[in-house]
């Protein structure tokens, strides 16, 4: 399966990858509207680290396992895989016990605390490539065939 | 093939997906001795502290079973298994023949003969879909209700309760609270949090006579002689294997049915998984049953593979609990409370004002057990840690970092997680 892959030599520390991802997964799609006017802004689904003021940053983000150590661990059954392979929670279902954060060796779940939800990425369903993917200037991430790790 | 798994929880599921994963034309038959499908149990406190529906109960995709082409067998109890015969035997009288079963029955509730228990009306277990439900249906009249037992089941037994105006004092034999999953200080966070929200933690005592007149309870007298008055009991002492079905088989049941590394038991052909199995432990490699959720689905996982002959070990069973109480959450992985510290290299960070605490635990450079409370995002890469047996000398200042995250492991290990292919095309 297409998966996106983090190449951190590249990355500049912009976080854009984080804004394409707030907008594609805002209720306007627009990226002002997205983090000034929407009343619940929504999490990023990458996770931007940077170390030494930056001089290191890398993006990280889900690998949509083949045996998903979230969905495992996931005790309301809201973590399901795909016929396609994506790993993705039923936002209705989850209860936020924090199962999969807990799980997850990749630390690739985040905790929505304003909806007490967990938050990971869905490969952007709407689109033909992830958001952060298209956002990102320097090609840090890529999206392409490739295995788990 | 004939496959016929005895239970119908999480370790089963694993298994279903196991063994379709392998084969795709055996046929598996599901029996449960309970009336509903798949349910997440761990929600039966949502369930009946109001926080959820019965709709959300359900853990699987509706299409599960038809997709999975299982023949579900509900209300329906397994009371004997003949390996010579390659039967299992059914409640109503019926058998069912298999190939190969998988006994994935997980825990039965243990009630102990307390004094004056015997034909009280009010005193519950709290395990099931069912339990909750009786809670709940009672929960009009029940005003002040005793817990028995501090772990984990009467710890969200209370929450629930609680949820529902109640008045609970709970009573924990052990000097904290969560003994099993916790250390003194995570234990005492978490007290503090459910002292300030007006539930009583009694510790290093325990019920010794259920007090009140013919089915109807008046309160609990403990061992130190204290007095406890209430209308309503929950045990909640601990489980049990459901393993009793298979006295007179040549199963070899300890604390739990003992598997190997594949979860198949002394006979062949017959494997366990799950609350019910005794499996090899990460770290020791010993026998030990490992009742949590997580863990129940990967027997389950390998066990199904290995019934349908495909290759899959086990990697031995890691304690983990993500527990939130009273919106305190907090997750604690494999060895949090060694027995000999010296051993161990262990840093912590505690500010217990703001219900903070972070415990790291080392052996030879390897990362062994976590404890987070408060702050528990990305607590998963410790999981990895802690499964992969990463020498964490090179980033060991950063462990107790609120912060700590991927790019604090090396470059090298990162390149082995997140980018196979080499560097920009
Ligand atoms: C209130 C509560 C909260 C919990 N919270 C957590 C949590 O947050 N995290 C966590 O990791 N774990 C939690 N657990 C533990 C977790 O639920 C178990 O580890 C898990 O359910 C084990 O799954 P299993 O498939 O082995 O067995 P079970 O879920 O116990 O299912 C076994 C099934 O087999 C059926 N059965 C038994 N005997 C027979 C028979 N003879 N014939 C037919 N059917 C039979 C039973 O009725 C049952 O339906 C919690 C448990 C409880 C009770
Ligand atoms: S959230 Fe983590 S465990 Fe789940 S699929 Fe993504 S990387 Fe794998
Ligand atoms: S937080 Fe939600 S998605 Fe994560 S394990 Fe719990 S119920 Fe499942």
């Amino acid at each position: 399966m297409k998966r996106i892959y983090t190449i951190e030599d590249a990355c500049i520390g912009c976080h854009l990858c984080e804004v394409g991802c707030i907008t594609e997964h805002s209720q306007s799609k627009d990226p002002v509207r997205a983090f000034l006017h929407e009343p619940v802004r929504s999490i990023s689904r990458c996770t931007v680290e940077e170390l030494d003021g930056g001089v290191i940053s890398l993006s990280t983000t889900c690998r949509h396992c083949d045996e998903p150590d979230c969905l495992r661990a996931c005790i309301s059954g809201a973590i399901q895989k795909n016929d396609a392979g994506v790993v993705r929670i039923d936002t209705e279902q989850c209860v936020g016990c924090w199962s999969c954060v807990m799980a997850c060796p990749y630390g690739a779940v985040q905790r929505n605390l304003a909806k007490k939800k967990a938050n990971k990425c869905d490969l952007c369903p709407d689109r033909k490539s992830p958001a952060c993917v298209d956002a990102c200037p320097n090609r840090a991430l890529v999206y392409k065939e490739g295995s788990q790790k | 093939m004939n496959y016929v798994i005895i239970g119908n929880s999480v370790a089963a599921v694993g298994a279903i997906r196991g063994i379709r994963g392998v084969d795709d034309k055996g046929n598996i038959t599901v029996i449960s001795r309970e009336r509903h499908i798949a349910y997440g149990r761990p929600l039966i406190s949502y369930l009946l502290g109001g926080l959820i529906t019965e709709k959300r109960m359900a853990y699987l995709p509706e299409d599960f079973y038809e997709k999975n082409r299982v023949n579900l067998l509900l209300d329906a109890e397994v009371v004997g298994v003949d390996s010579t015969r390659k039967q299992v035997k059914l409640a109503a009288g019926d058998t069912i023949g298999y190939d190969r079963l998988l006994v994935a029955t997980g825990g039965d509730p243990f009630v102990p003969p307390i004094e004056g228990l015997a034909g009280k009306e009010r005193i519950f277990t709290f395990t099931t879909w069912d339990d909750a439900e009786k809670l709940k249906g009672i929960a009009a009249d029940m005003e002040r209700v005793v817990v028995i037992g501090g772990g984990l089941i009467g710890l969200k037994a209370a929450e629930g309760i609680h949820l529902l105006g109640k008045q609970i004092t709970i009573v924990e034999l052990a000097d904290r609270i969560l003994s099993a999953a916790f250390d003194r200080p995570a234990g005492r966070v978490v007290a503090k949090k459910m002292k300030a929200n007006g539930i009583d933690v009694i510790t290093e005592d325990t019920v010794v006579r259920i007090e009140g007149e013919g089915a109807r309870i008046s309160g609990v007298t403990l061992k130190s002689g204290d007095y406890i008055s209430c209308d309503t009991v929950v045990v909640a002492i601990g489980v049990r294997p459901a393993a009793g079905f298979l006295k007179g088989s040549t199963v070899d049941v300890n604390r739990g049915i003992v598997v190997n590394d594949t979860m198949e038991t002394s006979v062949k052909g017959i494997y366990a998984a799950g609350d019910v199995a005794e499996a090899s432990d990460f770290f020791s490699g010993q026998k030990n049953p490992m009742p949590i959720w997580p863990d129940a689905y990967i027997q389950g996982d390998v066990a199904g593979t290995a019934m349908a002959g495909g290759k899959k070990t086990y990697g031995g069973g890691l304690a983990m609990n993500s527990i939130e109480l009273f919106k305190v959450p907090t997750i604690s992985m494999g060895i949090t409370n060694p027995l000999e510290p010296k051993e161990f290299d262990i840093l912590t960070y505690q500010d217990m004002e703001n219900y903070q605490y972070r415990k790291i635990v080392l052996q030879d450079n390897r990362l062994v057990g976590a404890v987070l409370v408060g702050q528990v995002d990305r607590a998963g890469i410790f999981s990895g840690l802690i499964r992969e047996k990463v020498d964490v000398t090179p980033f060991k200042e950063q462990l107790l970092a609120p912060d700590f995250g991927i790019i604090h492991l090396t470059k090298e290990i990162r390149n082995t997680l997140f980018a196979p292919y080499g560097k920009v095309a």
